[in-house]
């Protein structure tokens, strides 16, 4: 046999195995998530757990729907302050921006994605939870103020995905509209950019999954109270944030079901993920 | 007939590159003009500097005049309403991502027509005067996408009809169908200069000769040669001419 043929196959078992570390750690953690999550929901009872409105683990009450509900606000809240930015800005800097502009705003975009979230939190905690406080209501610690944070966290996310996608768009669909006498923002707003809708789709899901797995920073700004929120001025925990809090001093039951709060969480994210890979299948289409 | 085009001392530049060197040409009312040559001649860029989409290009710069009924077009012309005066269609079918009814009433909505029953009759015109209201009258709420090649190029012609444009650009518009589809797009062409202006850039030796009233001859950024079809294509004044119809080259 060849040595050439040798490395072939040598390199063929150094790619699987390389492979298939990262699908045994999903496994791994889907398999760790579940067994020690699902007894505890069985204990605590499906219902009780998702749906009832107390937490208070000294009690042995271990309700999150107040934590499943601060997720969804939270998110919803970054999700309507950080879209329309998002996708205007990227439609912008794929078809208006001028090519000098580009080179600065792109290392700008690509800058904001890489901030630590813990920096993030920081400059929420100094500079937004202030400014809540004294222009809105309340003590600043509110869903508002993590929608906003969160509001700028995804927008590099969303601003990446979209921008390419909208790049991607055959250029001859452009010239088409132009050439039947629409002006270069009509061709752009009602052709070029409905045809790259299930990538801009795609940038708002990844979004919808960065602004629901956030900790640190939400943590920071969020206040953390265990209730089922009234009002955006009020502070509310998400389910991440449950998760950290109490992880660290937490033991049987309620370890049990911080992990259960984690399953939860996994779901969310799962749902997430599988549309966000229908959305991308459909745009190949 | 009368005018419709007059191009005089034209030239065109990709940067430093001299892509089109002095030309002059008139381009007659309902009439097939056709331009031939070998790749890289020119002709496809001088269609695209009849409805400006040499525009688009960076670094494209022209200078001379190209007068549309007498108006110059590069000078003081709305570029939007100039294209719905000369429209365009392209080598590639490029139907937009949406149903067949939307791809023709684009141009219509475009140009401010809403009334629902206004652009029924537009598109329903368009279609039949591009010879494929038939094929498509039961599904015109379905994706352009879905039609074969042939069926995509006359949608995009009619598409083009619908804002009822006075000239009409082809750029190789059969270059990528099959031999049905070109001769329907042939015949197709033919009733369509009755009411327009049209002019045709193609490869195609043969196609030239079937369908259009005058040919012009491009080399190197250059009219060899224009005139009328039969003519050019049985006694050419040019040796060069005379080289590539006969297939010595390009």
């Amino acid at each position: 046999m060849n040595i050439n043929k040798l490395k072939e196959i040598v390199m063929k078992y150094v790619f699987l195995f390389t492979a298939i570390i990262s699908i045994v750690a999903v496994v791994l953690i889907c398999v760790f998530l579940f067994a020690n999550g699902v007894p505890a929901m069985k204990e605590i009872g499906f219902a009780n757990f998702l749906g009832g409105t107390k937490w208070k683990p000294g009690n042995g009450l271990y309700g999150i729907f107040p934590m499943i509900l601060g997720s969804i606000y939270v998110t919803g809240g970054a999700l309507i302050i950080g879209v329309p930015i998002g996708i205007l800005m990227s439609i912008f800097m794929a078809r208006f921006c001028p090519d000098r502009l580009h080179k600065v705003l792109k290392p700008i975009v690509d800058l904001l994605a890489g901030i630590p979230s813990i920096v993030y939190g920081f400059f929420g905690l100094v500079v937004m939870v202030p400014f809540v406080r004294e222009h809105f209501k309340g003590n600043g610690q509110s869903i508002l103020t993590a929608a906003l944070l969160l509001g700028i966290m995804i927008l590099p996310t969303i601003i990446s995905v979209s921008e390419s996608s909208i790049r991607a768009v055959e250029e001859s669909y452009y010239e088409g509209a132009l050439a039947l006498g629409a002006t270069h923002e009509r061709s752009v707003f009602t052709v070029v950019v409905p045809a790259a809708k299930s990538g801009v789709f795609a940038a708002v899901v990844l979004g919808v999954g960065r602004a629901l797995g956030e900790t640190m920073a939400v943590m920071m700004v969020v206040g953390n109270q265990a209730r089922v929120p009234d009002s955006i001025f009020k502070g509310v925990r998400t389910l991440t944030t449950n998760i950290v809090l109490e992880m660290g001093y937490a033991t049987d039951l309620h370890r049990e079901a911080l992990i259960a709060t984690g399953v939860v969480l996994f779901v969310f994210i799962l749902i997430i993920n599988i549309s966000f890979s229908i959305l991308k299948r459909r745009g190949k289409e | 007939m009368s005018e419709k085009f007059k191009i005089s001392n034209l030239d065109l530049y990709y940067g430093d590159f001299h892509a089109l060197k002095d030309i002059n040409m008139s381009i007659h009312a309902n009439e097939i003009t056709a331009f031939i040559g070998p790749s890289g001649c020119g002709k496809s860029t001088f269609l695209k500097s009849l409805n400006r989409m040499n525009d688009l290009v960076e670094g494209c710069k022209i200078t001379g005049n190209v007068l549309l009924d007498g108006e110059d077009i590069y000078k003081g012309m709305d570029v939007n309403l100039l294209r719905k005066r000369v429209g365009m269609v392209f080598q590639k079918p490029n139907p937009f991502p949406m149903s067949i009814y939307d791809n023709i009433a684009y141009g219509p909505r475009t140009h401010g027509i809403r009334s629902k029953a206004k652009l029924d009759e537009i598109v329903e015109k368009s279609l039949r005067d591009a010879a494929i209201w038939d094929e498509v009258k039961d599904r015109l709420k379905k994706s352009a996408l879905g039609m074969s090649g042939g069926q995509q190029q006359r949608l995009c012609i009619a598409r083009a009809l619908a804002v009822e444009p006075e000239v009409i650009l082809m750029d190789e518009p059969t270059s990528a169908l099959d031999p049905i589809s070109t001769s329907k797009i042939e015949d197709l062409v033919i009733e369509l200069k009755k009411q327009y202006t049209i002019v045709m850039v193609t490869h195609n030796m043969q196609q030239a000769v079937r369908v259009s009233d005058k040919t012009v001859f491009f080399l190197l950024g250059e009219v060899i040669e224009a005139g009328e079809t039969e003519k050019l294509f049985s006694i050419p004044q040019d040796k060069r001419t005379e080289d590539y119809i006969t297939g010595r080259f390009g």
